[in-house]
């Protein structure tokens, strides 16, 4: 289903329009289960930007995003929230994982306002409504299709207007043409609202067409920082996209061929 | 059109097989039923052994015209379910308790899979001892049965609950309560309605045998009274009532799987 609003509705819909929070990663070490992930860590995303962080399975990158909302704990080094004075000394930041994780006993409306006062049904109405969803507002999780249920996953963590958008391979269980419509919705989104993002993806066409910066993840440190220089909306048969997705991934690559 | 005829068609010559379908289940115990009554009536059946079904409906009747078999029904009935409120309750509490708190299981679990492996009915000679033939001896037995099979469900229910959702949860600042009543309850729900189905069914079983043996009134100790006197046909009025009451009880838990389960699909009823 395409989405079936324009970026200047979705502005209009959404008067709470928020302000992103830096994020300050510092010599950061985890370890689980006794075999090190992150190793000596570093990396500083500033206000408003949308961070990708690609790498192999297993390089640390879901670690990376977990430690950043409190899901794991840094054995050594800090995490600190820019800006923390202007959100009430408490940044909201939300997550969206790989599988929807929504409630399946509460109807997509409840799910949509899971911790949120019932004052604020119209506003997550209005959200369903901009991940063009409004009418399956009384449906079971289960009636739902997985992209749908992602954006009713999208949904969930817009309406708390976050400052921080964990995104945490949200699209790597949809299909192809699912994959693409979901990226530009989270693209205008996030280009309306200006919050921080930070999104872990196997895709590194994905990561190129969205994001202003991709990390790349290797041996627990930063293997590349490549900012993406191309203007948005980005159109994935340009040859300055080609050559940078190109680039990117002949260096995920490069350490596999040298083993 | 075409079409429109040969679906016509179809439909027709599938009445018949639905039907066919539906009978089915029956034919065995209306058989039975007929060679029963034929054999009664022909006296290869004595009736002191098994009176015939004629003589168990005109028993029925008569009992209930009396209102002495509701008496009965009654008696029994709310024996059952006060035994399961106490230890169908005491079960959920425990279970959740055990469930949730890991201390608690360290501390409890162990002792009530003890107790567990005693069988509820081979307690019958020491509850007779502490409790006379009371009504706290049947009350004590039915507990005690249907305890264990909601504690299990419950416990394992709370902990099968998906990780993924209860980290969810605390993701968007539930904890306490709020999760306990958005996540975790739900989530072990379909477990613990498993335990009560359960429960359900040893209810009435635990029921009958303490009833037989030591009971004023109920529809065991009618069962046994009729035994005095040879009466198998009202005899065989309440072994029939226990089954019809089994089968209610379980009809209850169906139904409450089929509401607080209509979320997944595998309860949900077709449209």
């Amino acid at each position: 289903m395409p989405a079936t609003f324009s970026s200047k509705e979705i502005a209009a819909a959404d008067e709470r329009c928020s302000r992103g929070v830096s994020v300050e990663i510092k010599s950061v070490s985890i370890a689980l289960g006794g075999r090190t992930v992150l190793e000596n860590f570093d990396v500083e995303i500033s206000t408003g930007e949308f961070v990708a962080i690609v790498g192999r399975s297993g390089c640390g990158k879901s670690t990376l995003l977990r430690s950043v909302v409190g899901l794991e704990t840094p054995q050594a080094g800090a995490i600190t929230l820019g800006n923390v004075a202007e959100h009430n000394g408490k940044p909201d930041i939300r997550v969206m994982f790989q599988d929807s994780r929504l409630l399946p006993w509460r109807r997509i409306l409840p799910n949509v306002m899971l911790g949120l006062d019932p004052a604020l049904i119209p506003h997550a109405r209005k959200v369903l409504a901009q991940v063009g969803l409004a009418e399956r507002a009384d449906d079971w999780p289960a009636a739902l299709s997985g992209g749908q249920r992602q954006r009713v996953a999208l949904a969930r963590a817009l309406v708390h207007d976050p400052n921080l958008l964990l995104l945490d391979e949200p699209l790597g269980s949809l299909d192809a043409l699912t994959r693409i419509e979901m990226q530009q919705l989270i693209e205008d989104i996030w280009r309306n609202r200006g919050f921080t993002a930070m999104l872990v993806t196997h895709d590194v066409a994905e990561a190129v067409s969205l994001a202003d910066r991709v990390i790349l993840i290797e041996g627990g440190r930063v293997a590349l920082d490549e900012v993406v220089n191309l203007p948005r909306p980005r159109t994935r048969g340009s040859a300055r996209f080609a050559a940078l997705e190109e680039r990117i991934l002949g260096r995920v690559l490069q350490r596999r061929s040298a083993f | 059109m075409n079409q429109g005829q040969k679906k016509s068609a179809a439909k027709s010559s599938l009445r018949p097989g639905v039907l066919a379908k539906r009978a089915l289940p029956w034919v065995v115990p209306i058989l039975l039923l007929i060679v029963w009554q034929w054999s009664s009536s022909a006296g290869i059946l004595p009736s002191r052994f098994l009176p015939s079904p004629r003589a168990v409906v005109s028993s029925f009747i008569e009992l209930s015209a009396s209102g002495e078999l509701w008496m009965h029904v009654r008696v029994s009935t709310l024996r059952a379910l006060a035994g399961f409120a106490v230890g169908g309750g005491l079960g959920l509490l425990l279970g959740l308790l055990t469930g949730s708190l890991h201390w608690a299981e360290t501390l409890l679990d162990t002792t009530i899979q003890m107790v567990r492996n005693i069988p509820p009915l081979a307690l019958i000679p020491l509850v007779i001892l502490w409790f006379g033939i009371d009504e706290s001896a049947k009350l004590f037995l039915v507990a005690l049965g249907v305890f264990f099979p909601v504690y299990i469900n419950t416990f394992h229910g709370i902990r099968s609950v998906d990780r993924g959702l209860l980290e969810m949860g605390r993701t968007y600042g539930l904890s306490g309560w709020a999760l306990y009543r958005e996540i975790i309850l739900p989530g072990a729900l379909p477990s613990i309605l498993v335990g009560v189905r359960f429960s359900l069914g040893l209810m009435w079983v635990i029921l009958i045998v303490a009833e037989t043996i030591s009971a004023r009134s109920g529809i065991g100790y009618m069962t046994m009274n009729a035994r005095e006197f040879m009466q198998t046909d009202v005899m065989v009025v309440g072994i029939l009532l226990y089954a019809i009451l089994g089968k209610l009880a379980d009809l209850l838990a169906k139904a409450l799987e089929r509401y607080w389960l209509r979320w997944n699909p595998a309860y949900q009823t077709a449209r």
